[in-house]
């Protein structure tokens, strides 16, 4: 039964890893040994790939494009959900719960929905080709996705936390900021997660809302097909490159994401 | 928990009610302007009334790409659920083994869905792919480019691959929140494993559960960047899901019009069924 038990998921992680791996195998080697011979690890192996990358000013701009906004949107999201999902779990309203589930239908909008109308509205407002644009745009389905995971986690704190603060002679600044924000820490921290992944991951519209200046790596890949053939080292290098943030960011929060699913709010 | 009514709270929404209605309603009123009407370029416009829609409800194509969107996600459903569900049954619940798994289920959840589509078109590539290579070495005549059946296969395993993990992270975190006092009774009971899944670990997983078709259900309803870069909707239109069939038809031909009330309508199926998901979520919430 043991065995068993581990060949299942041993199974499933050797099926996450297998593109993953020909991937990384791919950037190692050159175009002409990809297209020419089919091998199971690089016979010629190459750095070029990623010397062109780290060199070329236009395709690791991209990952400097692509990291911004996403920090941009990730603090923007949290510190806008913050006081709603704190007058969401402790409030009642006039109209609170249909706002709440307002909110939660700009998650289930299908971005293809948006593209155009996004495309032409942030060309009025002048704020085309910024990565301003992109982040408030992704704020579309990550501030429903932050104030619902926020409020679950304020949820759990009792109340009682807020009324012995008050008696104590708290302000609501002082005690939001000094006593409840660090209370809920790990919450934060699980927001800022999905956040980022959410808008690192997120194409359509990032590439709708981007010319030239904030264009994100993700569709400057895209270019590799139309120049000068089909570079396919190349596009694998930038490829795996996009991995590392990602793996960067769950190493750190590997702890909480199980806590953070448990929640139910994910 | 007890809430006062505080009409003040207000204040504490109107940052997020102002971003997401700036990102939300404005958008979604353009898509409205442009359903009820025809354009002919350089901003000329005509009042149309509701016949895009009555176009599109009618069309072929839009039931085609509709009929192919529904069986699509249905299949992910299907397979995604029962397979999240056994593997997180049979992870490590404790030492070394947890943050691996964790960490290693995680990775396909952050690559940018382009990339993930790159990696698999990669991947499954006939000749030079490690999938594309190995299926027909071993005789079957494998092409994705080309056979419809193939590039159905590919694109299902593609999500399988992308989202399974999701699906075995919720439920984990379902399965670690019950008690050990509950398998110790299961125990004296003589209960069988099958009585112990049936009976302890569903009902305790309902609310994750639910939570996880909702996701899935939503994100591969709405499926797009990933079919794109794997199979651009080809070979001819077997891959043509919803998503992309609005993007070609309202950026690739500027068919505006119809492209708006297909919007409209593909948004309110969305909303329809989340509604009813959203619904049975909020009433076990209050029951329990």
């Amino acid at each position: 039964m043991n065995k068993i038990k581990w060949f299942v998921p041993t199974i499933y992680i050797v099926f996450l890893m297998l593109p993953i791996y020909w991937l990384l195998n791919m950037s190692f080697k050159t175009t002409t040994e990809i297209i020419n011979v089919y091998s199971l690890w690089p016979q010629d192996f190459t750095l070029d790939n990623y010397k062109t990358i780290f060199t070329d000013s236009t395709w690791y701009m991209g990952y400097v494009n692509s990291i911004t906004y996403t920090v941009f949107n990730t603090i923007i999201s949290v510190s806008a959900a913050l006081p709603a999902a704190y007058a969401f779990s402790r409030y009642k309203f006039l109209g609170d719960k249909h706002l709440f589930f307002w909110l939660l239908t700009n998650r289930m909008a299908p971005p293809a929905v948006f593209a155009l109308p996004f495309f032409q509205f942030y060309s009025s407002v002048n704020l085309f080709d910024t990565h301003i644009a992109i982040a408030l745009s992704h704020c579309l389905f990550n501030i429903p996705l932050a104030v619902w995971i926020l409020e679950g986690f304020m949820s759990a704190v009792p109340k009682e936390l807020d009324e012995t603060a008050y008696v104590d002679g708290y302000s609501f600044g002082r005690f939001f900021f000094k006593i409840f924000i660090p209370t809920i820490a790990a919450g934060i921290g699980i927001t800022m997660f999905f956040c980022f992944m959410f808008s690192w991951v997120e194409l359509l519209l990032a590439k709708t809302l981007t010319a030239t200046i904030a264009k994100p790596i993700a569709a400057i890949m895209t270019r590799t097909s139309s120049t000068s053939g089909y570079e396919l080292g190349l596009l694998a290098a930038a490829g795996s490159l996009t991995i590392i943030p990602g793996a960067v960011v769950i190493y750190f929060v590997r702890n909480y994401i199980a806590k953070g699913f448990a929640m139910g709010r994910v | 928990m007890n809430k006062t009514f505080n009409q003040k709270a207000w204040f504490f929404v109107i940052p997020v009610f102002v971003l997401v209605a700036f990102n939300a309603a404005v958008p979604l009123m353009t898509v409205v302007n442009y359903s009820f009407q025809e354009t002919f370029g350089s901003n000329v416009f005509a009042w149309e009334g509701t016949r895009w829609f009555k176009e599109i409800l009618h069309s072929e194509r839009f039931h085609a790409s509709l009929g192919r969107q529904v069986i699509f996600t249905f299949i992910i459903l299907l397979i995604q659920l029962p397979l999240g569900i056994g593997i997180a049954l049979t992870m490590p619940k404790k030492g070394w083994g947890v943050p691996v798994c964790l960490i290693l289920m995680s990775m396909p959840l952050l690559i940018p869905w382009n990339v993930v589509g790159a990696m698999w078109n990669i991947f499954a590539l006939p000749d030079i792919g490690f999938l594309g290579n190995s299926l027909n070495t071993l005789g079957f005549d494998y092409n994705f480019t080309q056979q419809s059946g193939d590039a159905w296969f590919t694109t299902i395993l593609m999500d399988v691959w992308h989202w399974t993990s999701l699906v075995v992270l919720l439920s984990y975190a379902g399965l670690n929140s019950i008690q050990p006092a509950y398998y110790q009774a299961a125990e004296i009971d003589g209960a069988s494993r099958w009585d112990v899944f049936r009976y302890i670990e569903l009902p305790k997983m309902k609310k994750v559960l639910t939570l996880a078709i909702l996701l899935r259900f939503m994100d591969s309803f709405m499926i797009y960047t990933e079919p794109f870069v794997l199979t651009g909707g080809g070979p001819g239109n077997a891959t043509n899901f919803l998503s992309l069939d609005l993007v070609k038809m309202a950026l690739g031909q500027f068919d505006l019009g119809p492209a708006a009330a297909m919007s409209l309508i593909y948004f309110l199926i969305v909303l329809l069924i989340c509604w009813v998901f959203y619904s049975i979520m909020m009433r076990d919430e209050a029951r329990s």
